[in-house]
């Protein structure tokens, strides 16, 4: 079997999904626990830059979970709240609304699967069902407002030239 | 705005028939006949996806009076590559910072301790 060193993604076509998949070196329960250790949790999930702070985090079928991430202390006014539902929490798999705050009528489905690939190494799919293409497009432009990009330098100047 | 118009060109993609018509289009200008000719659909309904293609600006149409002949505009196409692959280099940004926490993890576990977190504010619970 290959190995997923580096996140590959798809954007379905034919549902507003995206699917990500990676591998880890790491046991499926210490991957689980990455995603459902409030302490552990904040030190990865980012964004770059941001700060996350969990404002509540009860990981249990049934439960919910809120945090907020901010550059630095906040001072800038960047700060972005996001809250969820844990539907379905077990060692394999992981079920969750997820939704901005900033925008709360859009309300995405994540389905997180741990794969064990044995050797200690873990494979993690992950499927966010948002509830429509335009939500789903919006999430994969997102990418473009965090730093700078040629991407973004290429819309403009394609924006500019009134072929979008 | 910007929003809408770039909506415009995943729904446009959306759609199978629409993908395919812009597959054959990679390889060549097409009239509408020409990119009719494999479907069981008539002309119109070949017309209507053109439109929507059009309309999110993926395709553009010749002035040539009979032929109006099809154009792919590839950059358009390579733009939403750029999207989806920076999406995808924050999610591996993202999965690096969660290696070096498996990493950490898998030190204090060999040497059953409890993983080490650093200071982070909040009331978890």
């Amino acid at each position: 079997m290959t190995t997923i060193t580096e996140a590959a993604i798809e954007a379905d076509p034919i549902v507003p999904i995206i699917r990500i998949t990676r591998d880890f070196a790491a046991t499926p329960e210490q991957v689980f626990r990455a995603h459902t250790d409030p302490a552990l949790f904040t030190q990865w999930v980012g964004p770059n830059g941001m700060v996350t702070t969990i404002d509540h985090w009860d990981a249990r079928s049934g439960g919910s979970w809120r945090y907020t991430a901010q550059h630095g202390d906040g001072s800038d006014g960047m700060q972005f709240a996001f809250r969820g539902c844990f539907h379905e929490v077990r060692t394999d798999r992981i079920v969750q609304t997820f939704t901005w705050e900033g925008q709360p009528d859009r309300v995405a489905l994540e389905t997180l699967s741990l794969e064990d690939l044995g050797d200690g190494r873990t494979r993690l799919h992950v499927q966010s069902l948002c509830d429509s293409f335009e939500d789903r497009d919006a999430w994969l432009r997102s990418g473009m407002e965090v730093g700078v990009n040629d991407g973004y330098a290429k819309l403009d100047e394609l924006l500019a030239r009134g072929r979008i | 705005m910007m929003t809408d118009q770039l909506s415009k060109v995943f729904a446009a993609i959306a759609d199978p028939t629409r993908r395919d018509m812009l597959a054959r289009l990679a390889v060549g200008d097409a009239t509408v006949g020409e990119l009719a000719a494999p479907y069981d659909v008539s002309l119109q309904a070949v017309s209507k996806h053109l439109k929507v293609l059009e309309q999110a600006g993926l395709v553009t149409r010749g002035r040539q009076a009979q032929r109006r002949p099809v154009h792919l505009e590839a950059e358009v196409f390579d733009l939403m590559t750029k999207w989806i692959e920076r999406y995808r280099r924050q999610a591996e940004e993202r999965y690096r910072r969660l290696d070096a926490v498996l990493a950490a993890m898998h030190q204090s576990d060999t040497t059953s301790e409890k993983p080490q977190s650093t200071a982070q504010e909040g009331t978890a619970s």
